[in-house]
């Protein structure tokens, strides 16, 4: 494909789009409101058709206002919907919603002739014509009107997400307590909402409602995989929003071409886009992903794993003479590991210089014991801890020391010992080997 | 959980090995691997079992055989894991280890002999249903796949509100029914699942004094039909009045046993009194070793 | 009709005639079409309100939005796939195929988000339903771009094509409606059981899952059959509309399933007349805006929770407390005019029941002079109240029995919560006509004595806080001050 101009500015706008609307999004991921963006953004199609009416022009500032009231409104009547009738909230979120849309559909096919545009344009959009429209000379760029106004929109929500920083924060998180700090959070609600509903307007004659959706959605929840701090994922979900775009109009040009056809709706794939990155971020993120978490559990297991070995050979070594040979069988049944487990957990051992092998079995090296007195210390300490405090017979403490030892850093080990009061054996009778 | 699983798992595969090396390494452990000392018929009988909810062990390794007949109280502070206890024993929460029997088999298999009343919070007071659906649902068991509701199950259900004194409120909507009022209800649709075992999830929070009172009556009652019954409960003013026989739990089982022996200001110290700090933090531990949620 | 306005009388007429005519070949369904597409939509309401019903009991309500945006990327992928075979690209059953084997891998995602991450309920929903919305949109442009196969017609999936429904589509909506009714019928308390008490379900053996999964399948098999009805944005308000308006019509569930099975074919039958008598507005809009006016007259009107019903009970607690703070005042004050003169509590009822004048009533509350006033002209409406002179009144016989049940009810409720004060107050029914009903006779019993022998004690009137106070505003809970000499 030749990168031309308009393809510039289709980016630039879907850029913009993404961005303004990720901006808002995490606020309403955070809020548990999602469903919030999809219901206003279905809403607003009235205001749009009053709006058009009214002024008769598409980009007017009195339409944004237009749309912003019937954005809160939706937000209010689903509120007071709930209230008065005690529907429940996201039952009475689809009533108005639905109801609002369908009252949209019929007043644009009644002043079909005064509004230059369809529920189509208000579902998909005309991002590829973006570059067609009419443009404004700034800096030596011929801009295409629609850029500007997505920009404004983007200065918009990004003054309001940081002027509000802390303030949305609170409210978000306990609107409760927010109120009685001062800040009164049903007008932060409604604000939000207004916000939100001013933003699909801006953005449906472009990438339409599907794309707003998305990106209000979308990326703010790939960006709350990856992060657990909200100023990182704020950024992180604009980041995120510009590359679906970017991805999503690459992927209009060239995808279809690997089947055959030609170009596709780029709206459209700019939402795919986004899903594909909040599908990666599903598996890979690094802390919440599903495949990272997986790997972890790997690691976690095979590291549980050499330590019940090392405690093992360790208590091989305090058994008298004849002492039986720790090969991998033995291991294997000892543990109860599998034999890829096994064979890796010894590997790893090795490799750390742990153990050794000993010609008929494995041994611990100097390290290694070091370690394994460790473990068999954590291990026996906790013995004595849950029988002393937890009243637990001796012969039932094993099981719950072989999962405590694990988990028990040198501080925990020492409160133990205090707690315990230093004992010397263990509630079996085993010698309690020194700290170091 | 499968973190958690992990560890587990080579804790188990331990004490299981009854031969060879693991044998000769903890000889002690051996013994408890089986539980054949346990009466099998026992109308609730607990081995070895541990819970965790998101990984954070709430239940250690409890053993717990129910005595037939008796009125059973389960007391604890709050994250004890009393309702835990209860909701495991009929596997509405995943058990980390352990088994339970019921008459000596499976709850799967026993669930025609147990009766459940769960806290008054688990449900959405405004459904549509009058105070007779809810307890003919005590039926539903009974009445089987795809059948309706006859005559003779909204008579059994009738006659259990009778013994609840709510007959007259059989056709009211279940959220104007007042917290009491509900209470019974619940109760109702445990009496009408005509079962042996009963779990009650803190039957007596939030009732008035008179429903407290009927309800204790009713327990008296259903005592004297040979039933075992397991009631949560919180006020320990009330214990030694109501049961027989109590466990005392605080994430472990600290003492069971006829109330009047165990129910001791020593053990009400080491079931109340002060967290096993050391425990909490490492059952934290290990919840945070499988990351995430 | 306007455009006539301003034209002769006769043409005027005609017009109308014209109108009329029309208006009447509708309503009667004298047309084939007509009649398809009112029996289509009738249909349709029917099932959606049947399983919307056990959904929005669910609360999953919003589920249906999803769904239905999920199947967009099917019915394109089906229209390629179909064509690149040779067949026809627009062959009904394999478009509806693809509908629902995409929306099945939405729910799947959606399940995947929900169990499988830490993010909420509300973004599976969202990301799920933008994402495939987005996907379909793609695939569309694609099929927009085939050289082969028509695609003209696929977007009446988004919209609906109502009006131009065929014998065919109805036929299906049939059995799809026939399928909801008979499962909904079969499986009736099960899903009542599972969307009450999910956990006493599964304590009981039910599966849980299983059930849930049948639901969303007639879920899915409604939305995928309404999308061609009335599109797949309005097919989600026939799914969570009628069932909201029926919850204000009855306390019943299987009462509220036929109520939302009859509002969802009233707004098929009522949209369906009207966008034939208005043809060019579209039908699916006009069918929800029916569906949402029954839900603004059920929010308004509806017997139960309506907010007229509502409103009313309010007024009605307000008279009556109003009633019981006039009884009881009237009460106290003859009880210390009566203690004064003759040396004996408590007033028999129906005897020589002295005058109160209005000023101690006054100070007896904090009442404004207007509302006393108000209140004791309803009092004497109400026959509890008589004037007994120039700004004075007395109890009639009915009302010093009333105000004598009043008074003694409060203070048994004074001393129970006095002495008891573990008990929460939130958990006593004080509006109780017989408190022996909710404590029970020995508790009252208990409670009557205790009275009786502080009064002896502090030789005051038996009421166990003081009764001379300037303002009473003290809460029920608060009024545990004990007797002070009076």
């Amino acid at each position: 494909m030749t990168w031309t101009t308009a393809d510039t500015w289709i980016v630039v706008a879907g850029a913009l789009t993404a961005a303004s609307c990720a901006l808002l999004g995490n606020y309403l991921v955070l809020r548990r409101m999602s469903m919030m963006g999809d219901a206003i953004s279905h809403a607003v199609l009235p205001g749009l058709a009053v709006a058009f009416v009214l002024t008769g022009s598409r980009a007017n500032l009195p339409m944004f206002v237009g749309a912003a009231v019937v954005g809160v409104l939706t937000a209010m009547l689903t509120q007071s919907i709930h209230s008065l009738g005690q529907v429940e909230q996201s039952a009475s979120m689809g009533v108005v919603f639905t109801l609002l849309f369908a009252v949209g559909l019929v007043l644009m096919e009644l002043w079909a002739r005064h509004v230059d545009l369809d529920p189509g344009c208000v579902l998909f959009g005309a991002i590829e014509l973006v570059a067609l429209d009419t443009t404004v000379r700034l800096a030596g760029l011929d801009v295409p009107w629609a850029v500007v106004t997505l920009a404004g929109m983007f200065a918009v929500n990004t003054a309001f997400v940081l002027l509000f920083y802390k303030e949305l924060k609170i409210s978000s998180f306990d609107p409760k307590l927010s109120t009685t700090l001062g800040i009164n959070a049903n007008l932060m609600h409604y604000l939000l909402m207004g916000l939100v509903a001013a933003t699909s307007v801006a953005c449906f004659p472009i990438v339409g409602s599907i794309l707003v959706i998305a990106m209000l959605i979308v990326p703010p929840a790939a960006a709350h995989l990856l992060t657990d701090r909200l100023s990182t994922m704020i950024v992180l979900s604009v980041a995120l929003a510009g590359a679906s775009a970017v991805l999503g109009h690459l992927g209009a040009v060239t995808v279809p071409g690997w089947f055959g056809f030609r170009d596709t709706s780029i709206a459209g794939m700019m939402a795919v886009a986004a899903g594909a990155i909040l599908t990666i971020a599903i598996l890979f993120a690094p802390r919440h992903g599903i495949v990272s978490r997986a790997l972890h559990r790997v690691r976690l297991t095979l590291q549980v794993a050499q330590e019940d070995a090392l405690g093992l050979l360790y208590r091989v070594e305090e058994m008298p003479s004849p002492r039986p040979p720790v090969a991998v069988p033995a291991l294997r049944q000892a543990l109860a590991l599998g034999p890829l487990t096994a064979r890796a957990t010894l590997a790893g051992l090795v490799r750390s210089g742990k153990v050794e092998w000993g010609g008929q079995g494995y041994r611990l090296t100097e390290r290694g014991r070091d370690d394994a007195r460790r473990m068999v210390r954590a291990h026996r300490l906790w013995e004595s801890y849950l029988v002393q405090f937890m009243g637990l017979p001796p012969d039932h403490v094993h099981s719950a020391a072989m999962r405590l030892e694990h988990v028990t850093d040198p501080a925990m080990q020492r409160q133990l010992a205090d707690r315990t009061e230093q004992p010397q054996r263990d509630p079996h009778g085993m010698s309690i080997p020194p700290a170091d | 959980m499968a973190a958690y699983e992990s560890v587990r798992n080579a804790v188990a595969g331990l004490s299981a090995a009854k031969a060879g090396l693991a044998s000769r390494l903890w000889p002690a452990t051996a013994k408890m691997a089986t539980g054949d000392e346990h009466p099998r018929t026992a109308p609730l009988s607990i081995h070895d079992m541990t819970v965790a909810y998101h990984r954070k062990p709430v239940l250690w390794d409890v053993d717990f055989d129910a005595p037939q007949g008796k009125l059973i109280g389960i007391i604890g502070p709050n994250g004890a894991g009393k309702s835990t206890l209860i909701k495991a024993a009929m596997d509405l929460v995943p058990k980390v280890s352990g088994r339970v029997l019921i008459y000596g088999k499976p709850y799967a298999k026993q669930r025609h002999l147990v009766g459940y009343v769960p806290q008054r919070e688990s449900v959405d007071w405004d459904f549509p249903v009058s105070a007779l659906d809810v307890v003919t649902m005590g039926r539903y068991g009974k009445i089987g796949w795809c059948r309706p509701v006859t005559r003779k199950h909204r008579e059994a259900a009738m006659e259990a509100l009778q013994r609840v004194g709510m007959a007259d409120y059989a056709g009211r909507q279940i959220s104007q029914l007042s917290g009491g009022q509900q209470q019974r209800v619940f109760f109702a649709r445990a009496l009408v699942q005509d079962a042996s075992l009963y779990f009650m999830d803190e039957p007596f929070a939030g009732v008035d004094a008179a429903t407290e009172k009927a309800i204790v009556a009713l327990l008296q009652e259903l005592r004297r039909a040979g039933k075992t019954v397991l009631v949560v409960h919180h006020d320990l003013q009330t214990v030694s009045e109501y049961f027989d026989h109590l466990i005392m739990l605080n994430m472990r089982i600290v003492a069971a046993g006829p109330t009047q022996d165990v129910f001791t200001r020593d053990n009400l110290h080491r079931t109340y009194g002060g967290r096993l700090t050391l425990l909490d933090e490492a059952a934290q531990a290990i919840a945070q070793t499988g990351g995430g949620p | 009709m306007s455009c006539g306005a301003d034209r002769a009388g006769l043409l005027l007429t005609a017009a109308v005639a014209d109108h009329l005519s029309q208006a009447l070949r509708v309503l009667t369904l004298r047309d084939y079409n007509t009649r398809v597409v009112v029996v289509g939509t009738i249909l349709l309401g029917v099932a959606a309100g049947l399983i919307g019903t056990f959904m929005l009991l669910r609360k999953r309500a919003l589920m249906g939005d999803t769904i239905s945006h999920a199947t967009l990327p099917g019915i394109g992928i089906a229209f390629i796939v179909m064509t690149a075979l040779g067949g026809d690209g627009k062959s009904l059953p394999g478009l509806l195929l693809g509908a629902v084997l995409s929306s099945a891998a939405g729910i799947g995602c959606m399940l995947a988000i929900r169990h499988g991450t830490r993010l909420k309920d509300d973004v599976a929903l969202g990301a799920v339903l933008s994402v495939f919305f987005g996907l379909g949109v793609a695939v569309l442009g694609i099929v927009q771009s085939m050289s082969r196969g028509n695609a003209a017609g696929l977007e009446s999936f988004i919209y609906g094509k109502t009006a131009s429904m065929l014998a065919r589509d109805a036929a299906m909506i049939a059995v799809a409606a026939g399928l909801v009714a008979l499962v909904c019928g079969l499986l009736f308390k099960e899903f009542a059981l599972v969307c009450f008490d999910q956990e006493f379900a599964a304590a009981g053996g039910w599966p849980v899952l299983a059930l849930d999964a049948v639901m969303v399948g007639l879920v899915v098999a409604v939305t995928v059959i309404g999308l061609q009805a009335v599109g797949l944005i309005l097919v989600v308000a026939l799914l969570i509309i009628p069932p909201a308006a029926a919850r204000f019509w009855t306390d019943r569930l299987s009462r509220m399933l036929l109520a939302a099975a009859a509002i969802g074919a009233i707004s098929g039958l009522a949209g369906a007349m009207l966008s034939a008598l208005l043809p060019h507005l579209p039908a699916g809009a006009i069918i929800v805006i029916v569906a949402g006016a029954i839900f603004s007259v059920s929010l308004v009107i509806g017997p139960r929770r309506g907010v007229f019903v509502r409103l009313r009970e309010h007024l009605r607690l307000r008279r009556t407390v109003a009633r019981q703070h006039l009884l009881r005042a009237m009460y106290e004050r003859v009880e210390a005019i009566t203690a004064a003169r003759v040396g004996t509590a408590a007033p028999t009822a129906g005897g020589d029941a002295a005058a109160v004048p209005r000023s101690a009533l006054l100070k007896a509350r904090s009442w404004s002079q207007g509302y006393l006033q108000r209140l004791l002209r309803r009092g004497q409406r109400w026959g509890l109240v008589e004037p007994a002179g120039p700004d004075s009144y007395r109890l009639t016989p009915a009302g010093a029995v009333e105000a004598a049940r009043v008074s003694r009810n409060h203070r048994l409720w004074e001393m129970y919560l006095i002495t008891h004060a573990d008990v929460a107050p939130s958990h006593v029914d004080r509006d109780a006509d017989q408190i022996e009903h909710v404590l029970g006779h020995e508790m009252v019993a208990q409670l009557e004595a205790l009275m009786a022998s502080e009064a002896s004690r502090a030789a005051v009137p038996p009421s166990p806080h003081a009764i001379e106070r300037d303002s009473n505003t003290a809460a029920p809970g608060s009024s545990a001050r004990g007797s002070a000499s009076g």
